[in-house]
């Protein structure tokens, strides 16, 4: 089994920016929208290589959705940028109406998700955004992890026909998963394997899951940890495989508990296997100004809540 | 060019299609139906340079949105009697397991139907998207949109208008059908538009009205005046003056048959005023 090391810290959406520079220079067809907020997409090496793929929409991101829709039609994969609030709350019936139901190829990609876009504050910390686009029916939803997978993410929904909505974070992360590690959508990646509880992370939060796995091993308990970089569709295969295994289960999403990966996990167990879970996520809150260190740990979203949990969900097996 | 008389025909064939549609499902938009049938006969079966047969992404053709969407009965029944599927499919209008939504769809696959419309203000922006897709393409065709007035309240739309202005998108002619009515009465009582004319003007469109915008020549001159100004380097709005309910006496002044179907009677009465043309499906 690989063992995942940070190869050194770097943001989820400059992972984004490189995965659009190589687009721009092997797809024609991929063109991309902003909405004022280029530097934070990381994407001025695609605007400078294509200038006439790109269009600065300014702040106006329902317009934004609506222009993207529409150049599909005639063959052009646009993907939108803005922060993950504007790119889903703002605009959802846009989305709904003009993409989702439409059935349009658009790539709705979102930085900035989660309270780790840190001191701006809870108006700009969107924390429902996997489930407004989660139950849009068609969609695609997929949460990397760190740098490395945020560009295979992008470069890989570039190849996929129909919605996708592309959530990435602000701060500066592990990045971890391997350069060359293949991005398959809709299918869960193995990190660590263990016998007594599974951890099923998105986002910032599978580092964070591995941290936890390595202290609780010092504790003599063996966590496997599968990384779900695409909570819609889910892999359900995969963590049942995992959980008849281990009998418990812990999610952990920088999200709240209500509408995201934790409940699409219960969903299937439910149905499936009736297993002992515990959520690492927000409590139904907003969140608030703080760095992002801060605010993972008060609103509990690092390595020791997840250890928390786990020790909880066992004596629930 | 087909004669005016043959035009007019299908006009007359649209208008009973449409009302025979609304009454049979006793639901569905007739007023702005009838107020643009003109207005759709003539893109449809004059203006637009389209292909045979249809494909999403409509390469080498005119493209038509319609950004409001609850005039779904006319635009189906010129679509079919365009050819883009069967007129007997008319009569599947809002039932179950039909192609032919309330609200026009691409769900269905519905031929002829290239974005979801319904929920207001949307369409105006996806229309400059694929006129930006034409241009990347270099495809000289242009794009026509239709948008109520009262739709013009929905904020997404100014959006569009800046962007569009500000970005030289000037192979787009969006038409606003000027009725001055919605569901709740009179545009002026419910939230004043102002100009409309003065507005586009300011953000920077190219603007002509057809205040004839029932009479077939009149829509016919204005709309190819209106597509001379289009490759100028700017985004050109036509400002169709309609009246709402046109060709059937009872629904027209009144805001009343926005979103009502006639009756039994009162069908008769508006069939009897629009004798059968090109056949009823």
């Amino acid at each position: 089994m690989t063992k995942y090391i940070d190869q050194g810290k770097n943001d989820t959406r400059s992972g984004y920016g490189a995965g659009m520079t190589e687009l721009g220079r092997t797809n024609p067809n991929v063109v991309t929208l902003c909405a004022d907020l280029v530097g934070s997409l990381k994407i001025q090496t695609f605007i400078d290589e294509n200038p006439d793929r790109f269009f600065q929409v300014g702040i106006a991101e329902a317009n934004m959705m609506g222009i993207a829709a529409g150049l599909t039609i005639g063959g052009k994969i646009p993907f939108t940028g803005t922060f993950a609030n504007f790119s889903t709350g703002r605009v959802y019936d846009q989305i709904r109406q003009s993409i989702a139901y439409s059935g349009k190829n658009v790539k709705i990609c979102a930085s900035h998700a989660g309270v780790t876009l840190g001191e701006d504050g809870a108006t700009h910390q969107i924390l429902e955004d996997i489930g407004l686009m989660k139950m849009l029916p068609g969609m695609v939803v997929i949460n990397p992890c760190g740098y490395n997978q945020t560009k295979a993410a992008t470069i890989a929904i570039a190849e996929y026909e129909g919605p996708v909505y592309l959530r990435f974070g602000r701060p500066k992360v592990a990045n971890f998963t391997p350069v060359d590690q293949k991005f398959e959508i809709g299918k869960a990646l193995m990190l660590r394997e263990g016998t007594d509880v599974t951890i099923v992370a998105t986002g910032h939060l599978v580092w964070e899951s591995l941290l936890a796995a390595e202290a609780l091993e010092g504790q003599g308990i063996s966590a496997e940890v599968i990384n779900i970089h695409t909570i819609k569709p889910l892999d359900s295969e995969a963590v049942i495989n995992s959980v008849k295994k281990t009998g418990c289960i812990v999610s952990a999403e920088e999200h709240n508990y209500l509408g995201g990966l934790g409940e699409s996990i219960s969903r299937v167990l439910a149905t499936q296997l009736p297993t002992p879970q515990e959520f690492i996520a927000t409590k139904d809150t907003f969140g608030e100004s703080g760095t992002p260190a801060q605010l993972m740990e008060k609103y509990g979203l690092n390595n020791k809540a997840i250890v928390k949990a786990v020790l909880k969900v066992l004596k629930r097996k | 060019m087909p004669e005016l008389s043959k035009l007019q025909d299908i006009v007359v064939q649209t208008r009973r299609d449409i009302l025979r549609m609304v009454h049979k499902v006793n639901s569905g938009h007739p007023g702005g139906s009838l107020g643009c049938t003109e207005f759709f006969v003539a893109l449809y079966h004059e203006l637009m340079e389209l292909k045979d047969g249809f494909d999403m992404d409509g390469n080498g053709e005119d493209l038509f949105f319609l950004s409001n969407g609850h005039i779904s009965p006319v635009y189906y029944s010129v679509l079919a009697r365009r050819g883009y599927f069967p007129v007997e499919e008319l009569s599947t209008f809002r039932l179950i397991n039909s192609r032919l939504q309330g609200h026009p769809a691409t769900h269905e696959g519905l031929p002829g139907i290239r974005i979801a419309s319904g929920s207001l203000g949307q369409g105006m922006s996806v229309a400059i998207g694929a006129a930006l897709a034409k241009k990347l393409n270099k495809d000289n065709h242009v794009i026509y949109s239709l948008h109520g007035d009262g739709e013009l309240q929905e904020g997404q739309n100014w959006e569009a208008i800046m962007y569009a202005a500000g970005n030289k998108v000037d192979n787009l002619i969006s038409t606003i059908d000027l009725n001055g009515k919605q569901i709740d009465g009179a545009i002026d009582d419910v939230l004043p538009m102002g100009d409309i004319k003065a507005k586009f003007e300011a953000f920077g469109w190219d603007v002509l009205e057809i205040k004839e915008g029932n009479d077939l020549e009149a829509i016919l001159s204005g709309m190819k005046e209106a597509k001379s100004r289009t490759g100028k380097g700017k985004p050109v709005c036509v400002l169709l003056h309609t009246m709402m309910g046109n060709g059937v006496d009872f629904m027209m002044h009144t805001h009343a048959w926005h979103g009502k179907a006639p009756n039994d009677e009162q069908l008769e009465n508006a069939l009897s005023q629009n004798a059968e043309t090109l056949g009823d499906y």
